[in-house]
């Protein structure tokens, strides 16, 4: 994985000292809280329900040992002994004091870590394909690329106040599982007819209170002309992007009042500008450079072998195993999701045990998922028991990866000083619901996605099943989405209609998933049976047996 | 409607609650404030410890008898509902 060289550690520890200096400052009351708060977001503090958090970055989800060994020390020296995985693949801390902060990053940086592009206007930490370099659909680790705009977007100060916080995901596969088409810009890796391996560039995705599907604005850009054709997007953005309303800054809001074929066009003649000022090419000796930092260990020479099938080995395999790209190995999902409990939640005994695990089974790395689990990416088909059994002791063995447990749910009420309605609880119902493995394996992938407000952090508006917290005059009500999906099949979920209660909510989830397994067609998932039929049927049972009138 | 005042201390993030000039971390004991004059003197008052950078985010909250009226409220004088064993219902 990468190494900081000299000018990053430099940078990360200059950082450091700085906010430790503007902390000083903000206690002894040099500077207010209007005049300190930009300096706290720039390094991922924020002032949350009941405390601060403060959010940790994880470049394109990718974590060492040592690194998970030094988030389970945060965990129990400065906070409450756990941290939460997010769906940008970071992880966030509830409880840490302000007077702290400045050591938590110190620590932080001892092992490469730090808090810097997790809030604010600016270039957020990137995000990748957490089977990034073990896909087996993969014609590109899409890492180094992350790492390159990671260097480039890092104090650029040209995009240091931009109209709004801007989100970049990269992906080299075929199978979207970094959200492409949800970011403000997204990498996609591609393969020409010529062979030759470049970049498709997709703006103006998004979620939130007004959700829209990216779309290309460059189908080929040649591998050298990346930061080039990047910097023409944002400076594009820059320049007309909203700065007079909070909620119509995202570039996704200028995409569409454009239109797809004049955000190309403007597009393009900034790139054709910045291409002739003569600057701005990645070279190869660099992209080289940084491509070595993220050279696949070197795999055995193995032999695919039949995987386990029987007992709770076997129905760990069939969910939260994948097909690795190398023979004889598989990528294994480490569930974030026990039934019950909080979602991308994890202890720092947890954390020290999954580092102990790394350590004795030599794995390197690890990644963070945006659907809140974590992957060890490189596993031997012939250490899958004895990874399992490890797991299992960590109660990290919940084996239900991509099935209807497997909620993406943000903080919600709980903790989160924006949130409308709780949704932890909500989460922890449907999953004590259909806790059945049985019944989950014979539901089959079904993503149940939630969120407490209209921010969409839990990714409702891409669950096949989306849930939204809303508050109606201090009650929490819960509306339902269908048939949304954040893969290369994107779509925005249908609102079924008005919100169900509480104590509602799980029930009309359980009517509308019997009613798919009672009218799907043999091989049809969930969306299928609603792409297939459409909202109607759905919401009709939804609603049927609602014992409350909804609101 | 009777009202609370609340704010977080400066050093360490504390959810406290006003009481007579002062500030308890204890909902309990923070002080019912019964009418909108007594809400606003004592919103006014508290921008001292603001100007003195003890406390961020003053704000008042309604209450529905003695709890607060809004669930918001609730889980941020008592803590997570999904983790009792968290925030100040972990210490009561």
């Amino acid at each position: 994985m990468y190494r900081y060289d000299e000018f990053d550690a430099a940078f990360v520890r200059e950082r450091t000292e700085q906010f430790r200096y503007q902390v000083e400052r903000r206690l002894k009351g040099e500077l207010n809280e209007d005049q300190f708060k930009p300096f706290r977001l720039m390094n991922g503090l924020y002032l949350q329900l009941h405390a601060y958090m403060l959010r940790v970055a994880v470049p394109y989800g990718t974590l060492s040992a040592p690194q998970l060994k030094m988030l389970a020390h945060i965990a129990r020296k400065y906070d409450k002994g756990y941290g939460h995985i997010t769906t940008r693949q970071n992880i966030q801390y509830n409880w840490p004091k302000l007077k702290d902060v400045p050591d938590i990053l110190a620590d932080l940086a001892t092992v490469e870590m730090h808090a810097i592009q997790t809030s604010g206007n600016c270039i957020r930490n990137v995000t990748a394909d957490h089977f990034a370099g073990a896909a087996a659909d993969e014609i590109e680790d899409p890492r180094p690329v992350a790492e390159i705009v990671r260097q480039w977007s890092s104090l650029h100060p040209e995009f240091a106040f931009l109209p709004r916080k801007f989100k970049v995901a990269v992906s080299g596969a075929a199978h979207d599982r970094a959200a492409l088409k949800f970011h403000d810009l997204a990498i996609e890796i591609v393969k020409n007819d010529e062979g030759r391996i470049g970049y498709r560039i997709l703006v103006g995705g998004g979620m939130g209170r007004t959700p829209y599907i990216g779309y290309a604005v460059g189908d080929f850009v040649e591998k050298p002309d990346l930061l080039a054709f990047l910097e023409a997007v944002l400076r594009v953005y820059n320049e007309n992007g909203r700065r007079d309303n909070i909620y119509k800054a995202r570039i996704k809001v200028l995409a569409q009042s454009l239109g797809q074929t004049e955000m190309r066009e403007r597009v393009v003649r900034e790139f054709i500008e910045i291409k002739r000022a003569g600057t701005l090419q990645v070279p190869q000796e660099e992209r080289a450079r940084i491509e070595a930092y993220f050279a696949p260990p070197a795999f055995e020479a193995l032999n695919d072998a039949p995987l386990p099938t029987e007992g709770a080995l076997g129905q760990w395999v069939a969910s939260n195993v994948h097909k690795h790209r190398a023979p004889g190995y598989a990528i294994a999902t480490l569930s974030l999701k026990p039934i019950g409990g909080v979602p991308g939640d994890i202890s720092h005994e947890q954390l020290d045990g999954v580092a102990q695990l790394m350590d004795d089974f030599g794995y390197a790395e690890i990644r963070t998922s945006h659907e809140q689990n974590l992957v060890l990416p490189h596993v031997k088909q012939s250490d899958l028991p004895a990874v399992f059994a490890r797991l299992k002791a960590l109660g990290l063995a919940t084996p239900n990866a991509g099935l209807i447990t497997d909620i993406i749910c943000c903080p919600g009420l709980d903790y989160c000083d924006l949130a409308n309605a709780r949704s932890i609880p909500i989460a922890q119902k449907i999953a004590e619901r259909f806790a059945d493995l049985e019944r989950q394996h014979a539901i089959g992938e079904l993503k149940i996605k939630m969120s407490g407000c209209i921010n969409a952090c839990g990714h409702h508006h891409t669950g096949h099943i989306g849930i939204l917290g809303v508050d109606k005059k201090g009650v929490e009500f819960y509306q339902l989405q269908l048939g949304g999906s954040a893969t290369e099949d994107a779509a925005i979920g249908e609102i079924m209609g008005p919100g169900f209660g509480e104590n509602e909510i799980v029930y009309a989830v359980e009517r509308v998933v019997d009613l798919y397994v009672k009218l799907r067609q043999p091989g049809e998932r969930f969306l299928d049976t609603y792409r297939r039929l459409g909202m109607e049927p759905f919401k009709n049972i939804a609603y049927q047996e609602q014992l409350h009138a909804a609101h | 409607m009777a009202q609370k005042l609340t704010a977080n201390r400066l050093i360490d993030g504390t959810v406290l609650y006003w009481r007579a000039g002062e500030w308890t971390e204890s909902f309990a004991e923070g002080e019912v404030l019964a009418s909108e004059d007594a809400a606003k003197a004592a919103l006014a008052a508290a921008q001292d410890f603001v100007a003195r950078n003890l406390v961020v985010g003053t704000y008042l909250f309604e209450l529905k008898g003695e709890a607060p009226l809004k669930e918001r409220e609730i889980i941020r004088a008592f803590g997570p509902s999904v983790r009792p064993d968290l925030g100040k219902q972990a210490v009561r």
